[in-house]
């Protein structure tokens, strides 16, 4: 029998507390005395009482309605849902690094700086570029960042024509969001018969109004685009810029780095690519790697070294300014570093080769039942299409209600647009064997039960703590907060 | 054919639909176009009074993981607009060609109207259009 | 090999996976790589390290820096030292939360989806607001969207913001806005407030959003009292940008007449961590929340008529609304909201009037006692809430060094965000300072030159 779970707000009695503070030590003086009284809170603050005890058990019961990484497989597309070290929270959390307070005097976090140092020299050799900045928070912040950083490099230059920017139609959301963001308009560029960028499409666009290409690569049909330097070639010779979106940089870790197929600016999502947790949604953490004639214009302050001495360098004139208020999401940045510092570079190589291999391996499992369009060597990722399920009565969206059911995590559903009925599925690097295969197995089931009664799969999911929950309610009547009756 | 396609009015390539009425077109979404989006829940009205241009969007459907520009179907000055959509977008789904109209505009140029698809014509294009998919 | 750990496959396993495949070798899985573009050598990084020997790096690279348990801290200028209760990191650190991704699942994805929910329902308890989302990244980039957000909602394109907000806010907003093409014009202060005189000069029907900081940068309580109507006579919006932690004590945002309020929500329970990760909040009057950005929580119902949390709105959202988003935001800060809605729980509404409090009164106990000294005078006349701003005698940066060789971190030297305010200096006062600590420090102040 399926039940909610009571808010937080059903619960605790007034007068009921969860915290200690030591009493006030200094001479007291009433709120009245320090402020107008005409600045001072009207209501009195209406928040939940409640004891230590039910908070925990109130969150501890929340976390059993969740599905994380550690609960089981999450072949989530592009988002590289991979196993989150233990380690690296243990050392994020050591008060060294979590209780520094970001205006401290710089002799006072040479060691925060020392690791900033070092993350730099690794990622900088990870993907072929010449500096990074550390402050975008995401990736989506990574993106925007470095259109700023582009817009400032043209700008400078005098070129103030170039308004377009080309993404082509495989590109996730945040790109021509981003696109938008930063005062650009968005050309999209279609696909050819093999799932790449259209070359003849590009070349017909690129001109002196074209500021910037961005590509992932490999795309989110987990197809390397194999006439990069092509592209490259192209779009430079315009005068314009390639961008890449590091989002799939799993797939070719110490086999290719962007640096070296003609990228001029990359943003990196370690939240993924290096192993830090996600969160339920953040925080995350997205780089910016350049190329030397675009170092003047990067976020402020830069680390670097004078002798043994790590320091923030304020002294670019031609920066963009701040993206965030402070150094970008240190505490990520530390876990990501250790995992490098554990991988090494024969291991992140290896990392990639065993997210490729699973990803061919599952598709070529699952290529028995369903249809997967572009057939050929994939990336770390592939995109099943359920069109044929759908004709029988349950799609893309019903299969991922059947894979909770068996205790899966679904891939990415509806993306990217190119595909009809999309499934677009990321084994990563910390999966087994034996997980692709019980997986395989689980969609071989979910595609046999469409054949028998397509209606009792698109009514799931059966298994889960709640059925499937009224999306077009919450749509048309949003009720976003609680409220007292 | 699945989807409802009624005589007497006009439709677009993007699947507008436009009645003649004293002067001033009315104009909605057809029934393949609401089957296609799904279920509506907001639709994001022109101002009265504002200028409408054939082909550029007037109005935004939305559904609840897709959203859909409603593309004039010829220019003029917009007349009135369906507020009733505001509270219940789902009477879009439910009488497509009826109660729930988009917008109304001023007629300045009627061979606009008379250029688009007759019931023939759009079902053909409807068909294609699926074979395409 | 390092990281072996975290790689299940094995040799064998790999032979045979290839074979199912049927490729030869791992190579064959590479070859649409282009030749030219193939790294060649082997990536020129630091040998893998065993879990132990990182940690060890780790640890080392940790004993260099200082930190809020090895010194009595003074600085705020937006992150604070405050008590944070231990069940926090217990419950964050819940595999099943910090290992799952954003809830585009939620029949599995019920817990988080309900704690953001609550956590949306306290950030409006808090400021008065209708709505809230699920998180920005930092104080910063709300300040930015925040006034982004009101040029959407007004269709208009010019922003005021008085220097009195934050500069590190201020310098993200700049940047945002420069390159949107948007225009942005600084209010003047004067005597540590906002020129309202000047703002009502400034204003015109052109303007979209006005930023303003409550309490404002240098700690003062800025009386806002008539602001919003002079706003709202042209049809712009108010944003602002507040202390949560004040808002306990302080008159919530909705009743100076907000319709947007943003601001740093890391004095919620959440470790400084050197700037990041930090809790963007993000709220408004319900007529905007077609404009606003982000992730938002919803309420709906289950196949059996349950009550359950969805991700909802989402056409505002990138991944379906592509160049015309509200906002290009994905990932956001949902684990810092977690946290920041475990403190707001725990410590229930006495806690955390009573932590608002405390800072007010052992920061007002501080002020006297600080410019009651000789050579140290309030920077300007007014109330404060947990922070002031003094003038003092000598160069801030010396006066730091000295206090940190007592383990004391100082205050927050301001001259290089305000040219004009030379030798002055910005400090916190928190509830977790002891008068003792606050007389040490004032010992130390004590005939400094």
């Amino acid at each position: 029998m399926r039940k909610a779970k009571a808010l937080l707000f059903e619960m605790g009695r007034p007068g009921r507390q969860g915290y200690s503070l030591p009493s006030n030590d200094v001479p007291e003086k009433s709120l009245e005395e320090l402020l107008p009284k005409k600045m001072l809170r009207q209501e009195p603050l209406e928040l939940p009482e409640l004891s230590e005890v039910e908070v925990i058990r109130h969150y501890t019961e929340l976390s059993t309605r969740n599905f994380g990484v550690d609960t089981g497989f999450y072949p989530l597309g592009s988002c590289t849902m991979k196993y989150n070290p233990k380690v690296n929270e243990d050392v994020a959390a050591l008060p060294g690094f979590a209780l520094m307070h970001p205006c401290q005097p710089e002799e006072t976090v040479q060691g925060a700086l020392e690791l900033y140092y070092n993350m730099e020299q690794h990622l900088k050799e990870l993907t072929g570029m010449d500096r990074f900045t550390m402050q975008p928070s995401a990736g989506a912040h990574g993106e925007l960042t470095g259109l700023m950083v582009i817009q400032a490099y043209h700008r400078n230059r005098g070129d103030h024509d170039r308004n377009k920017v080309l993404i082509p139609v495989t590109a996730h959301g945040t790109n021509p969001a981003t696109v938008t963001m930063a005062g650009y308009e968005v050309i999209q560029i279609p696909a050819d018969e093999r799932g790449n960028v259209d070359l003849e499409a590009l070349k017909e666009v690129v001109d002196e109004t074209t500021s910037a290409l961005m590509l992932t690569n490999p795309s989110t049909l987990g197809l390397f685009e194999e006439e990069i330097v092509e592209m490259a070639k192209v779009v430079h010779d315009a005068g314009a810029l390639l961008y890449y979106d590091g989002a799939n940089l799993n797939a070719i870790m110490g086999y290719a780095r962007p640096g070296d197929m003609g990228f001029d600016v990359v943003h990196l999502n370690i939240h993924k690519t290096l192993s830090t947790p996600h969160g339920g949604g953040g925080p995350g953490s997205g780089p910016v790697g350049v190329k030397e004639r675009l170092i003047p214009y990067l976020p402020v302050p830069l680390v670097d070294k004078k002798e043994d001495r790590f320091y923030f360098d304020y002294d670019l004139p031609d920066s963009i300014g701040k993206v965030q208020s402070f150094y970008g999401n240190f505490g990520v940045v530390v876990k990501a570093y250790n995992y490098v510092c554990m991988m090494g570079g024969a291991g992140l190589k290896q990392v990639s080769t065993d997210a490729v291999l699973n990803s061919n391996y599952l598709a070529s499992l699952l290529q028995k039942t369903y249809f997967i369009p572009y057939d050929r060597i994939r990336k770390h990722e592939f995109v099943v299409s359920a069109k044929p399920e759908k004709k029988k009565g349950a799609g893309a969206g019903d299969i991922a209600k059947a894979l909770l059911d068996r205790g899966f995590h679904p891939p990415t559903v509806y993306f990217p647009l190119i595909v009809d009925e999309a499934l677009m599925t990321e084994p990563n690097d910390t999966e087994s064997k034996e997980t692709l295969d019980d997986y395989a197995r689980a969609m071989e089931e979910i595609a046999r039960d469409i054949e028998e009664d397509a209606e009792k799969v698109a009514a799931g999911p059966y298994h889960t703590v709640g059925g499937r929950l009224d999306e077009v309610r919450a749509a048309r009547s949003p009720v976003l907060r609680w409220q007292k009756e | 054919m699945d989807y409802k396609v009624i005589d007497g009015l006009k439709y677009t390539r993007q699947h507008e639909w436009a009645r003649q009425e004293n002067g001033t077109a009315v104009v909605g979404l057809s029934d393949y176009a609401q089957h296609k989006l799904g279920e509506i829940v907001f639709v994001e009205l022109p101002d009265v009074g504002a200028e409408v241009e054939a082909g550029k969007s007037a109005a935004v459907i939305e559904s609840v993981k897709a959203v859909a520009d409603l593309y004039a179907p010829l220019d003029g000055k917009v007349t009135e607009v369906n507020e009733a959509l505001l509270d219940q977008p789902e009477v879009i789904n439910q009488d497509p060609y009826g109660e729930g109209w988009v917008f109304k505009v001023e007629i300045k140029d009627a061979s606009q109207l008379e250029a688009l698809m007759d019931k023939p014509a759009y079902e053909e294009f409807i068909i294609k259009e699926e074979e395409e998919e | 090999m390092g990281g072996n750990h975290y790689l299940p496959l094995t040799d064998e396993d790999r032979r045979e996976m290839l074979k199912v495949i049927g490729v030869d070798s791992i190579d064959d899985l590479f070859s649409d790589i282009p030749a030219e573009v193939r790294l060649k050598r082997d990536l020129d990084l630091p040998p893998a390290m065993s879990e132990l020997e990182a940690v060890k790096h780790l640890n080392s690279l940790a004993a260099k820096n200082k930190h809020l348990n090895s010194c009595t801290s003074f600085m705020g200028a937006g992150v604070y030292d405050h008590f944070i209760p231990s069940v926090i990191k217990h419950i964050t650190g819940r595999s099943e939360f910090y290992t799952s991704y954003t809830p585009y699942q939620p029949e599995i994805s019920q817990g988080i989806l309900q704690a953001i929910f609550e956590y949306q329902t306290m950030i409006c308890q808090l400021t008065g607001m209708d709505v809230a989302n699920a998180s920005m990244y930092d104080g910063g980039t709300a300040v930015a969207e925040g006034a982004v957000m009101g040029c959407g909602a007004t269709r208009r394109s010019k922003a005021l913001v008085s220097k009195s907000v934050s500069p590190f806010y201020r310098a993200v907003l700049k940047n945002y806005f420069n390159s949107r093409g948007l225009e942005l014009e600084e209010i003047p202060i004067k005597e540590g407030f906002t020129d309202f005189s000047k703002l009502e000069e400034m204003i015109d029907d052109q303007v979209a959003s006005v930023i303003l900081q409550q309490p404002n940068f240098f700690g003062l309580v800025e009386d806002l009292d008539g602001v919003a109507d002079l706003v709202h006579n042209h049809k712009a919006a108010l944003v602002m940008s507040v202390d949560p932690l004040s808002l306990p004590v302080l008159k919530a945002p909705a009743d100076y007449g907000a319709d947007i309020v943003v601001g740093e929500g890391q004095a919620l329970g959440v470790p400084p961590s050197f700037g990041g990760p930090l809790l963007g909040i993000m709220a408004a009057r319900s007529k905007f929340v077609r404009q606003l950005p982000g992730r938002i929580a919803g309420e709906t119902v289950d196949s059996e008529g349950n009550r359950g949390f969805v991700l909802t709105l989402q056409t505002r959202e990138q991944h379906i609304r592509r160049e015309k988003a509200s906002s290009n935001i994905c990932s956001n800060e949902a684990l810092v909201a977690l946290a920041a809605a475990v403190y707001m729980a725990s410590m229930g509404p006495q806690g955390m009037r009573e932590v608002a409090e405390q800072c007010a009164q052992k920061a007002a106990y501080a002020f006297e006692k600080i410019t009651a000294l000789d050579g140290f005078e309030a920077a300007f006349k007014g109330h404060n809430f947990k922070e002031f701003a003094v003038k003092v005698p000598g160069k801030p940066e010396d006066l730091n060094q000295k206090l940190l060789q007592k383990d004391i971190l100082g205050g927050v030297d301001i001259a290089p965000f305000y040219p004009e305010l030379e030798q002055t200096m910005l400090f916190a006062v928190t509830e977790k300072r002891t008068r003792e600590e606050i007389d040490t420090l004032v010992r130390e102040l004590e005939g400094w030159k």
